[in-house]
């Protein structure tokens, strides 16, 4: 059973569409990327997934049931606007936000401990956050996200306003609680850290979802036949000559080697290419050319604005 | 309903634990007990300054004897010659001086007042009425009229104003007193909506612009949000309200016990002057305290608390609407006057038409809609009000808070999560209209 189903949403607002018939699965145990462009619809899915907004058609199934009210001690939601009561203080701060999402007092001063301690957090306490850095800030967040112990942990651009080390411990955090069991939604326009911990995708451009799958998959249905052939020129000839199947995207020197990008036509496969360039070269390395999602990215993006 | 018990105790105790709640706590009522004290020890300073003492040089012979001493003055005749007496005095203290009486004072009808430092308004009047008496009781004699007589017409009235309650008894009615509470609860409930509305406007802003709110209203309903804020900023106020009539009457009874000390030294001061004097101030005070005593405090104050809770949820609300609608404090202005208008002008009013004219029908119909009706009833209570005119009065602010509340809890729910968003008033109507 997957852990939430959102089915054909749409969002209104008075003058635009935030959500046009969205639906989306998210595999119970997963790390699921929702991507999409700035203003694309993912805040707005959010928030009716947070029970913030509702939905002017559609439903949210999570866990098997309708989405109720009830679900949402089950969830943790780090907002991509952070925010603290400036003048309390850490800990009663944490406190209150975990007493509102239904732990007792007793059981959340625990668990803040628990993650005080785990992120070197020991004397925040009595701190008040104002006198915190941006950085202590998004830890005291981090916590008051996942200090219920929910079951989906949403976040939404997590790693922003973190430097390098603290954003690797927050990652090492996110894929612990993960291998917890805990289902995870990423939601982020930057790409690089979506195949580092992505298992599934979603794509959302101006309201629409445009892709969606496991990353595997996406990758592999986005390969075009092209290939990086690492070769050595068999004496001093250089110069190479390709039938036209085989379309050159580049050729250049690397260290001692060459490095060839061929594109293939349809009717071609590798080995007809490999056919061709041994009478010519000494191939030493043979590798696919699989797109990153972040060209896979930009080239939704992108053909959805020219169309 | 355990979550809003949660918003409503950080609303509180985030408020209560304030050092500054604590000084607004303690010094309101120490200014106006300080400012009781000061003005009556004020007032016997320049009592005391301004007992003059006069030596009298009196040429027509006959004048000197027939001045007499009061509490302001003390006449002296002088048996010094006249440049004797100048002298003295020029080196004497400030309060004393001198009235010389020519010899043809009665046809002249004039006198010299020489005073030290700046001659006294009192004394210069006080001088001037006795020798009236003086000039008016010759004429009296020369003309044959009886003196006595005519000084004992008494030609005072005193007026006891009555009124007659339900039951047919009449009781005394003290207008003034009526007034004053009147006004000082105008005062009371004004600033208060003010300034406790502000605040649930501020804690609105600064949720919203922390962004703290969306965490919120991820585990709460936007509505026990705002409910939870506006009452625990509610209790706020009553706590505050309550420790104020306690500090004020502990500091009340400091404050008089103290003052009966130094009403002896005013006594003593009293005792050269006229008894009768001394008669009336007692008299006076006599009637302040039965006219304090007319007035129904528990009724007054149980009428406060209700109206100043009704008006305070009925504009707090409107106050939530408006501070979810905007990002910063100055954005607000543009919607908090129109908003707060009604009061204005009902606090306005209050110090004329609505004091003046209780039971009329200008003051009956503000207190009967909510927005007015929190200071115009509470004006028109110290002067008697039907039971059944509290009572709609007291319906129809409650049903005019939970009208505000609806609006506002619909607007608050979108305003929210808008952010950068220029608020028109079209765009609020917009808003209230979203379905949930």
């Amino acid at each position: 059973m997957p852990m939430l189903t959102v089915k054909n949403i749409v969002k209104q607002y008075s003058n635009h569409r935030a959500l046009d018939d969205v639906s989306l699965t998210i595999p119970k145990g997963s790390i699921f990327g929702l991507l999409g462009p700035n203003g694309a619809g993912k805040t707005s899915l959010i928030r009716i997934i947070n029970q913030i907004t509702a939905p002017d058609q559609g439903e949210v199934y999570f866990d098997g049931e309708l989405l109720q009210p009830k679900h949402i001690a089950r969830i943790g939601y780090l907002p991509e606007e952070r925010g603290l009561y400036k003048k309390m203080k850490i800990g009663e701060q944490l406190l209150y936000l975990s007493q509102l999402k239904g732990l007792r007092k007793q059981e959340a001063i625990q668990k803040i401990n628990y993650w005080f301690e785990r992120l070197n957090m020991g004397d925040w306490w009595d701190k008040k956050v104002e006198d915190l850095s941006k950085g202590m800030q998004q830890k005291v967040q981090f916590v008051a996200t996942v200090v219920h112990d929910p079951e989906l942990i949403i976040l939404d651009e997590p790693f922003s306003g973190f430097d390098p080390v603290n954003a690797q411990i927050i990652q090492d955090e996110i894929l612990e609680l993960n291998k917890k069991g805990a289902t995870i939604i990423y939601s982020t326009h930057r790409m690089e850290s979506v195949e580092e911990l992505c298992d599934n995708i979603a794509l959302i451009n101006k309201s629409k979802k445009i892709l969606d799958g496991s990353v595997k998959d996406i990758k592999r249905s986005y390969r075009n036949q092209t290939y990086i052939v690492t070769y050595q020129y068999l004496d001093v000839v250089d110069t190479l000559t390709l039938p036209p199947a085989f379309e050159i995207v580049e050729n250049k020197a690397a260290l001692d080697d060459y490095e060839l990008t061929v594109h293939v036509d349809n009717e071609q496969s590798l080995n007809d290419l490999l056919l061709a360039l041994i009478p010519q070269v000494n191939i030493k390395q043979v590798s696919e050319v699989i797109p990153s999602m972040h060209d896979i990215f930009i080239k939704q993006v992108t053909s959805a604005a020219i169309l | 309903m355990n979550k809003i018990l949660l918003i409503i105790q950080r609303e509180y105790l985030s408020r209560v634990k304030k050092k500054s709640f604590l000084l607004t706590t303690f010094l309101v009522p120490l200014f106006f007990i300080g400012m009781y004290v000061g003005i009556f020890f004020l007032t016997k300073k320049s009592f005391e300054d301004s007992h003059a003492t006069v030596y009298i040089i009196d040429l027509e012979g006959n004048i000197g004897g027939k001045l007499k001493s009061n509490k302001n003055i003390t006449y002296k005749v002088s048996a010094k010659s006249l440049t004797e007496q100048m002298g003295e005095l020029k080196d004497g203290e400030d309060n004393n001086n001198l009235l010389i009486i020519p010899q043809d004072f009665y046809s002249s009808q004039r006198i010299e007042l020489l005073s030290a430092g700046k001659p006294n308004i009192t004394t210069q009047s006080e001088v001037k009425n006795q020798l009236k008496d003086i000039i008016r009781n010759d004429k009296y004699a020369r003309l044959g009229l009886d003196i006595e007589a005519i000084q004992n017409i008494d030609d005072k009235i005193t007026v006891t104003a009555k009124e007659i309650s339900d039951t047919g008894d009449a009781k005394e009615s003290h207008t003034e007193v009526a007034m004053g509470i009147a006004m000082a609860l105008s005062v009371l409930v004004y600033l208060s909506l003010f300034l406790y509305g502000a605040q649930v406007m501020r804690g609105i802003i600064e949720e919203k612009t922390s962004r703290i709110v969306e965490v919120v209203i991820s585990s709460v309903k936007p509505f026990q949000l705002m409910m939870g804020k506006i009452i625990g900023i509610g209790l706020v106020g009553i706590t505050q309200f309550l420790l104020w009539i306690i500090l004020s009457i502990a500091l009340t009874s400091v404050a008089t016990a103290f003052i009966f000390n130094g009403a002896n030294v005013q006594t003593e001061l009293l005792q050269s002057g006229i008894e009768q004097d001394a008669l009336t101030k007692s008299e006076m005070g006599f009637d302040m305290m039965t006219a304090l005593d007319s007035v129904n405090f528990p009724l007054l104050l149980s009428c406060f608390f209700i109206f100043f809770l009704g008006g305070y949820f009925l504009y707090s609300a409107l106050f939530a609407a408006v501070g979810s609608a905007v990002d910063s404090e100055t954005e607000a202005s543009q919607f908090t006057m129109p908003i707060t208008m009604p009061l204005l002008l009902t606090y306005i009013l209050s110090f004329g038409v609505l004091v003046n004219d209780p039971n009329g029908t200008i003051a009956t119909w503000l207190s009967f809609i909510p927005f007015t009706s929190p200071i115009a009833m509470l004006v028109r209570i110290p002067f008697g009000v039907p039971t059944w005119q509290i009572i709609v009065s007291v319906v129809l602010l409650i049903s005019g808070f939970l009208v505000t509340t609806f609006i506002a809890a619909r607007i608050y729910r979108v305003g929210i999560l808008m952010y950068g968003k220029k608020a028109s008033f079209k765009e609020l109507i917009k808003w209230f209209r979203y379905k949930s």
